[in-house]
């Protein structure tokens, strides 16, 4: 895991910059984003946007034969005073502003679900507790929608949780008012057979800050679109994730952060770690800044460490700038291992080798844990971990 | 007084999906308080010795015995080796990234003293140790051995040595790519261990140069796999003089 840019052999990371007048962001999908899961093909596999996914695995979200079972992942939102908690039927306007679904499963998703949540923070409240939204699948099939939205100068932190099993497809906008400050944190915390797909769309008002904080720890599959645009100028946004994909999971993030009005910030860092035969970890990085959006500030980075032979990382960064007109803009992505030669090392100072691998893990992750800056979550986070390293090898 | 005992090791590795033996019968005696210059050519097998006593996987041993008093060693994994006393200074130290120098020490410490050292004397004992061995305290909040220079590496290792306080230390080419003050410094951190007069030193080199610093009571001539020749210190001045070439050729069998 050396500097950035340094891509080590044996990995399959790559990078790219493109400066082009047309975004191949945009271009790479197999159709464009729509609300309407007929607009969407079914994927075989080739397309860009799926060719890392296992689609097999998927449980028939991909091609309409996953059917909702009824029940089958039950939603319980615990929300402190100054919040409006509703569940509200498919044709509530405000539902879908934050963004459009861009694959076929996230426009199932919104074809598909029949109620949606909408939790909604009044104007200037700063929450002095978390909202806690859990997810609990019950074994069955499932299609949801979620919404959070902010009013002008609103703080507040959203811990979302998802337990249990499931066949989920379920998407979630933020909708930040001016000058609020939104933290979301989305622990995948899924039993091992869960499949749990879903697009989050956050749009960033003006001079709002956002902050999203993804935990992938469980599931079959995981592969969630965290996406960020933004809606006036002086923006923030910060896109964290930690990742730690065990035998035979596969967990993919794919981010895109779109800067399409002038003058905002964002910063994205995912780190993961993998073990096991067949672990799979796929990060794809997408950072557009539009002609219009001057004066962006950007930044994206992903790490890997691979800690045993059999798991495989997939790890794209790409940025596309169509604009000289900015502050910054750059990219980072890196992939190592923990090999023999390090455990072998640290064993020779008399390290026992569980213990050695923990004290490599823990340094990886701990730069990162330590911005989330919610000391209960960071407590929770290394915790988990913990188990996680016990839990095999 | 501990004593390590190497005893007709036989040492092969898997190259090119070949067997190859290094090591062709090494005896070897090493006893506390004692300092063994183990000198060679390129090749003869003098770093698979260093890292077949530590444990490293690559090496298996197919004949012979390693004892630290009486305990059978290559029955003990690498970091049981590491407990039970042995100390390997490494060549080419490797890099972990993400794993800060002092939290690296302090979990060493620990477990090779069986407990961990209270904080307040270790902060002052690993600052000494630093300052002696000239090396900036910033130093403690890098990540071990990243981006550290082939002296800083070297001083690392001493510094670990110094505060591991091993029963036998094997240094392996302690002194290769070191310019003579950085030569000199770790030198003297070899010394003061020495000095306690509880270890035993493997100083395993290619140049007889580190040995004005670290004098020997035992130089062995290491060639083809064994050791060929045994002596005083003098051996040394007769390799400074002579070179390996009596020993490559043929002469290692005689």
């Amino acid at each position: 895991m050396a500097e950035a840019q340094n891509i080590p052999a044996g990995s399959t990371t790559t990078g790219s910059i493109a400066v082009a007048a047309e975004s191949t962001v945009a271009t790479r999908m197999s159709a464009p984003p729509s609300f309407d899961v007929a607009d969407f093909p079914v994927p075989h596999g080739r397309e860009e946007e799926w060719r890392f996914t296992p689609l097999e695995r998927l449980r028939g979200l991909h091609d309409g034969t996953a059917v909702a079972t009824g029940g089958g992942v039950k939603v319980a939102i615990e929300a402190p005073e100054g919040v409006t908690v509703e569940t509200v039927g498919r044709d509530d306007a405000r539902l879908g502003k934050a963004g459009t679904p861009v694959d076929r499963v996230a426009a199932q998703a919104y074809t598909s679900f029949e109620q949606a949540s909408v939790v909604t923070v009044a104007k200037e409240a700063v929450l002095a507790e978390p909202i806690r939204i859990a997810v609990h699948g019950e074994g069955g099939v499932a299609y949801g929608h979620q919404l959070v939205e902010l009013g002008a100068f609103a703080e507040a932190v959203v811990v979302i949780d998802h337990t249990g099993d499931a066949v989920l497809a379920a998407n979630v906008d933020y909708v930040l008012g001016d000058g609020a400050k939104l933290t979301v944190v989305s622990v995948q915390d899924w039993d091992e057979t869960a499949v749990h797909v879903g697009q989050h769309n956050a749009l960033v008002g003006r001079d709002a800050s956002f902050k999203s904080i993804v935990v992938t720890f469980g599931g079959d599959l995981v592969r969630l679109h965290p996406r960020v645009s933004y809606a006036g100028t002086g923006g923030e946004a910060e896109l964290f994730g930690l990742y730690f994909t065990d035998k035979g999971q596969h967990q993919e993030h794919r981010l895109l952060v779109n800067h399409n009005t002038p003058h905002c910030k964002s910063n994205a860092a995912y780190k993961g770690a993998l073990q096991g035969d067949g672990a799979h970890a796929v990060w794809i990085g997408d950072v557009l800044i539009q002609a219009r959006a001057e004066g962006t500030d950007t930044y994206e980075m992903n790490r890997n460490l691979v800690l045993t032979d059999g798991a495989r990382v997939d790890s794209v960064p790409n940025l596309e700038i169509e604009t000289g007109e900015i502050v910054g803009a750059g990219h980072a992505s890196a992939t190592g291992r923990f090999d023999d030669e390090q455990l072998f090392y640290l064993m020779s100072r008399g390290i026992p080798a569980e213990e050695a691998r923990r004290l490599v893990v823990r340094g990886f992750f701990a730069e990162l844990v330590q911005q989330i800056g919610l000391p209960d979550v960071e407590a929770r986070l290394l915790d988990k971990i913990e188990t996680e390293l016990k839990a095999s090898v | 007084m501990a004593t390590l005992e190497i005893r007709d090791l036989h040492v092969s590795v898997e190259a090119d999906n070949a067997t190859k033996e290094i090591l062709k019968g090494v005896d070897l005696t090493v006893k506390q308080g004692e300092t063994h210059a183990i000198m060679g050519p390129n090749g003869s097998g003098k770093s698979t010795l260093a890292y077949s006593l530590a444990g490293h996987p690559k090496y298996t041993i197919t004949r012979g015995s390693v004892t630290l008093d009486g305990e059978d060693v290559l029955e003990m994994t690498v970091d049981e080796r590491a407990r039970a006393g042995l100390f390997l200074a490494m060549q080419y130290p490797v890099e972990i990234p993400g794993v800060s120098v002092s939290n690296f020490l302090r979990t060493s410490a620990t477990a090779v003293r069986g407990e961990a050292p209270k904080l307040r004397t270790w902060v002052k004992e690993v600052k000494e140790t630093m300052s002696q061995l000239q090396m900036d305290p910033a130093f403690a909040e890098r990540n071990v051995n990243e981006g550290f220079s082939g002296g800083e590496k070297k001083r690392h290792e001493i510094l670990q040595l110094e505060l591991l306080k091993p029963k036998v230390a094997i240094l392996d080419e302690t002194d290769s790519g070191l310019d003579v003050d950085a030569l000199r410094i770790v030198s003297e951190g070899v010394n003061r261990v020495r000095e306690s007069g509880e270890v035993g030193t493997l100083l395993i080199t290619h140049y007889t140069r580190i040995l004005r610093y670290i004098k020997p009571d035992f130089v062995h001539v290491f060639a083809n796999g064994r050791i060929a020749e045994s002596g005083g210190a003098e051996l040394a001045d007769k390799l400074e003089n002579e070179g390996y070439e009596a020993y490559v050729k043929g002469g290692a069998s005689a």
